[in-house]
């Protein structure tokens, strides 16, 4: 079977705008998260999030292109622009070159502001662009046209899995033979007043800070952004000179079939053995596991139990950088397969911020507060998604 | 609004949620013992809220809740009509 392996990476999100300054974040167990500042957030309850900070469209795109690209296509153009330039792609891809990204929303703030128009401001028409710059493939579609890929190119949409079914779709893509190369990951900009008073409703936000697996953990706090990472067939990579930075090596995908929020059953379990299958590696060769870790009472408890159940107790460490980066939903698992792919080549693994201690309920090795300096061989990272849907990675070093 | 006709508004928003006649729902009854989920929980919540105009600090991630105790009818009732008084007051 053909190997596939990690040549690029890229990414906007709330710690940076880029990998350098995203990784120095991780290093350094900065925290994105800060009061809300879009229009009207004084009228939410839950006003703190990780939004990408001093970001200027105008800057970066053709003023012609701008009415087409709601915010989370910007970031994904971003993302996919830095990642390209990191794999050194420079030949036209065309058929051999495809793109899967995950979103949960798409494009949520052209719909808050196209309603706004015709509800609120009583206006009689919204612009003519609205469906091409909302609909969830936009970020997809504008990235096979910028870099001139014509083979596989979708968006698939699992909630907080998304990017993490994105990753793993495309690499079976590149092990079936249907492309060589595969930009995936994902992009979320749920961060405006509509996307946060929605989730208000479910009364998972956390008022003060976001704290996985720690006591006093009050729930998850939301963060916009993209990852992009360049997949590659790895005889494809090693012929081109390509430097390869990480291999992903297996992906598991399972539904609970059970609650439609409630996290149960062996889902998660069973996403965790068949990633550990696919990769062919045994529970102790994993040196850190990436939790989905969101920060709620029932995420990190069920996950606590998964994590012991597939590894018993020698579970490797752990931690979740949503309270880093917060939780990009539909980007999420793409901005944690780049924290992965940095924990390998810099043999460092992320840290949990805001942990108080221990949860009874959550006996794990949490790597809190900083970055522990460990060399590992292989990572998995979980996604756990609303709807029951299951989606972990594994990752390899590079040989 | 009386504590009877707020004891009444909240056990017919539980028995919509619970699908469950009025009359089964005892002042005392628990909630977690009529069954009621946590996407039923949220649901309950939102209605309260609108049916009072109040904001109910519920947070499901701390089971117990120390800003309104959502365990029993009875305890509902005290914390809707404390809701109300602070917002009168």
């Amino acid at each position: 079977m053909r190997r596939v392996v990690v040549t690029g990476l890229g990414t906007v999100n709330a710690l940076a705008h880029d990998v350098p300054g995203t990784f120095a974040a991780f290093r350094e167990a900065r925290c994105g998260i800060e009061p809300l500042t879009f229009r009207e957030a004084e009228r939410l309850t839950m006003r703190i999030g990780a939004e990408v900070r001093d970001w200027r469209p105008e800057d970066r795109f053709p003023a012609k292109d701008l009415p087409l690209l709601d915010p989370v296509t910007q970031f994904a153009l971003a993302a996919g622009a830095e990642a390209v330039a990191m794999a050194g792609l420079t030949g036209d891809l065309g058929p051999r070159g495809g793109v899967i990204l995950g979103t949960a929303g798409g494009g949520i703030r052209t719909w808050e502001d196209s309603y706004r128009a015709v509800h609120a401001e009583g206006k009689t028409r919204v612009s003519p662009l609205v469906v091409p710059r909302l609909m969830h493939n936009a970020p997809a579609s504008h990235l096979s046209i910028r870099h001139g890929l014509t083979g596989p190119v979708l968006a698939v949409s699992s909630a907080c899995a998304s990017a993490n079914h994105a990753l793993g779709l495309a690499m079976q893509l590149i092990r079936a033979g249907a492309a060589e190369v595969m930009l995936a990951g994902g992009s979320e900009a749920m961060l405006c007043f509509g996307g946060v008073k929605a989730w208000e409703g479910l009364r998972v936000l956390a008022p003060d800070a976001c704290r996985p697996f720690s006591r006093g953990r009050k729930g998850l706090v939301i963060g916009d952004g993209a990852g992009v990472l360049v997949l590659e067939a790895e005889d494809h990579a090693r012929a081109r000179g390509a430097r390869v930075l990480a291999e992903l090596a297996g992906f598991g995908m399972t539904a609970d079939a059970a609650d439609i929020v409630a996290p149960g059953g062996d889902g998660a379990v069973r996403a965790m053995r068949a990633a550990l299958a696919d990769a062919g590696l045994e529970p102790r060769d994993i040196g850190y596991i990436n939790a989905h870790g969101t920060g709620t009472l029932a995420n990190d408890r069920a996950e606590s139990a998964a994590i012991l159940e597939v590894f018993g107790r020698q579970a490797p460490p752990v931690s979740s950088t949503k309270a880093m980066h917060g939780h990009a939903i539909g980007a999420t698992g793409a901005l944690e397969a780049i924290a992965c792919v940095q924990a390998l080549i810099e043999d460092r693994l992320p840290p949990t911020l805001g942990f108080l201690g221990p949860d009874p309920e959550c006996p794990l090795d949490i790597i809190a507060g900083r970055a522990r300096q460990v060399r590992v061989q292989a990572i998995l990272s979980n996604a756990f998604a609303f709807g029951g849907l299951n989606a972990v990675l594994a990752f390899r070093r590079a040989e | 609004m009386t504590r009877a006709e707020i004891e009444a508004a909240v056990i017919e928003i539980l028995a919509r949620q619970l699908l469950l006649p009025v009359s089964e729902i005892a002042p005392d009854a628990g909630i977690e013992a009529l069954g009621l989920d946590s996407l039923g929980k949220a649901e309950a919540i939102f209605a309260l809220e609108e049916r009072f105009d109040i904001s109910v600090p519920f947070n499901a991630n701390e089971p117990d809740q120390p800003d309104f105790d959502f365990s029993t009818v009875d305890r509902i009732v005290r914390g809707v009509e404390e809701l109300i008084a602070r917002k009168a007051g």
